[in-house]
């Protein structure tokens, strides 16, 4: 590109800014309602996508396989000698019955969930990270004592030393010494735990001696977690083999943005633009109109006056683009979705606070663009397009 | 020269989001190492599932919902919670070439 045709692409830029700041008024109401529109959709992509990679990310831990029962289909509790059919199959290590299930309580009107933690003391498939416990874990022997999660402190305004007193299934309270609190830190994945010694929970649900709520399943090679699954349902018809791969795929598939409530809500909003900026950009005025019928009458070329309309569409779509990530971004990863929240957090009580790690996608910030970006700019070009080839004494007399 | 306002306009958005991207990140890598404990204590504890909807099991534990969960209810139940209508159905109950297939050819769903 020679000196001069920069020049001139300048020049053409230089003038179609002119023209955008005589109608200041109308381009200043497009630019604020598509930075909407886009702060919106980038609200929601950032949101989906840093949830689903906090998920992968913690959820990388989750077992390899877990085996529950399932009667009429529904989850029943699982008698534990499945363990020794599950044990005896090649490939298995060790099973283990896990004790865990739900409590609603009435003084927070909220859902826990409660885990017991076996005599043996937890991590038998890790080492327990203690950092994220305030004060105690629950060791060996003791008895009527929880770790509670941050959002069950919070509802209980439960402390080190608290009591939390939950109702046994016989209807009598129960009080357990809070010995530990699960750090925030944890909250995504922790926040409505109640740790129970497994004799306690057993006691507190009234669960039967021969029954667990599922087991946990140390496969050798997870790349035989498939063959051993099918071989379990041939032993056990009842059971049903949960996978880490299915666990994964649920919250892929779970913070699936596109097939996503919030984006089907938005869809209203962006359709709204779409009218919005079909009509302002392709209804071109008479001013519109008898400035490209004298541009072509002094001399422009049907692709100066093409390319002038592409710098007015450019200049106005990319600022409000812009615009828009940028709130969309300040939003989710500095505000914590405020706005969102309401509509994410549904009826859950015990909601916990976001603080997601930053993550953009770039394959997801071009399919924004293409969806606002381009189809403005080519609502803009298309009618300018059609008013210069018509002859310019015409497009004159017209107006 | 307003080319130069618009330059300025747009540097200063870029410029914008770069610093938001800068802050936000800035203690990533000490998240990095928290989040292996967090990954640790799910481990140690067997956890599946993110503690964000607590309202129903189902919502609860998405991983560990059972086959029709949705409308677990009753028969014919109508979905209700509102996270119901956010979450997407769990990934064996997507249509998948399993449902595409004719009924002799399907192997038991997993």
């Amino acid at each position: 590109m020679t000196r001069a045709q920069f020049g001139k692409h300048l020049k053409i830029l230089e003038f179609a800014l002119a023209s955008m700041l005589r109608r200041r008024m109308k381009n200043a109401g497009i630019v604020v309602v598509f930075s909407a529109v886009v702060f919106l959709l980038s609200s929601i992509v950032f949101l989906t996508s840093a949830l689903r990679a906090e998920a992968m990310a913690t959820l990388e831990g989750a077992p390899e396989l877990i085996v529950q029962r399932t009667v009429a289909g529904r989850h029943a509790l699982i008698p534990v000698d499945y363990a020794e059919v599950i044990a005896a199959l090649p490939g298995v290590g060790s099973v283990q019955p896990r004790y865990w299930g739900y409590y609603y309580d009435i003084y927070s009107d909220a859902n826990y969930t409660l885990i017991g933690v076996p005599d043996e003391g937890p991590g038998s498939a890790g080492q327990l990270p203690l950092h994220l416990v305030e004060g105690d874990m629950i060791t060996p022997g003791r008895t009527e004592v929880c770790v509670i999660g941050a959002g069950v402190a919070r509802a209980r305004s439960a402390r080190i030393g608290s009591i939390v007193s939950l109702r046994n299934s016989r209807g009598w309270m129960q009080e357990y010494e809070v010995v530990g609190i699960l750090a925030g830190a944890s909250r995504l994945l922790t926040n409505d735990l109640i740790l129970l010694p497994e004799r306690d929970l057993k006691t507190l649900l009234g669960l039967p001696d021969d029954r667990a709520t599922d087991l946990l399943v140390e496969v050798y090679n997870p790349n035989e977690v498939a063959n051993i699954s099918r071989k379990l349902l041939e032993r056990l018809p009842q059971a049903r083999p949960i996978s880490h791969a299915e666990i994964t795929r649920t919250y892929d598939t779970l913070f699936d943005w596109r097939g996503g409530l919030l984006l089907a809500m938005s869809l209203g909003a962006v359709a709204a633009f779409m009218i919005l900026a079909w009509d302002k950009a392709t209804g071109l005025s008479a001013e519109e109109r008898r400035e490209i019928g004298i541009l072509k009458a002094i001399g422009w070329e049907t692709s100066d006056i093409l390319e002038l309309k592409l710098w007015e569409g450019a200049a106005l779509a990319i600022t409000a683009f812009l615009t828009g990530i940028t709130a969309g971004y300040a939003h989710v990863f500095h505000s914590g979705a405020a706005l969102l929240r309401p509509v994410l957090q549904g009826w859950s009580t015990l909601f916990p606070s976001f603080d997601l790690a930053p993550r953009v996608e770039p394959y997801e910030l071009g399919v924004l663009f293409l969806l606002t970006v381009a189809p403005y700019i080519a609502a803009t070009i298309v009618p300018a397009w059609k008013a210069a080839i018509t002859d310019p004494d015409r497009v004159m007399r017209a107006s | 020269m307003r080319y130069h306002v618009l330059a300025g306009v747009l540097a200063t958005e870029i410029g914008l989001l770069a610093a938001l991207h800068v802050d936000a990140t800035a203690d990533m890598w000490s998240r990095k190492s928290e989040h292996a404990q967090v990954r640790d204590l799910g481990a140690a504890l067997g956890l599946t599932d993110l503690a964000i909807w607590t309202e129903a099991r189902y919502t609860r534990h998405p991983s560990q919902a059972d086959f029709f969960s949705a409308f677990q209810d009753f028969p014919g139940a109508i979905e209700h919670f509102p996270a119901g209508s956010i979450v997407g159905p769990p990934a064996h109950l997507r249509p998948t070439e399993w449902m595409a297939s004719t009924p002799s050819q399907q192997a038991p769903r997993p």
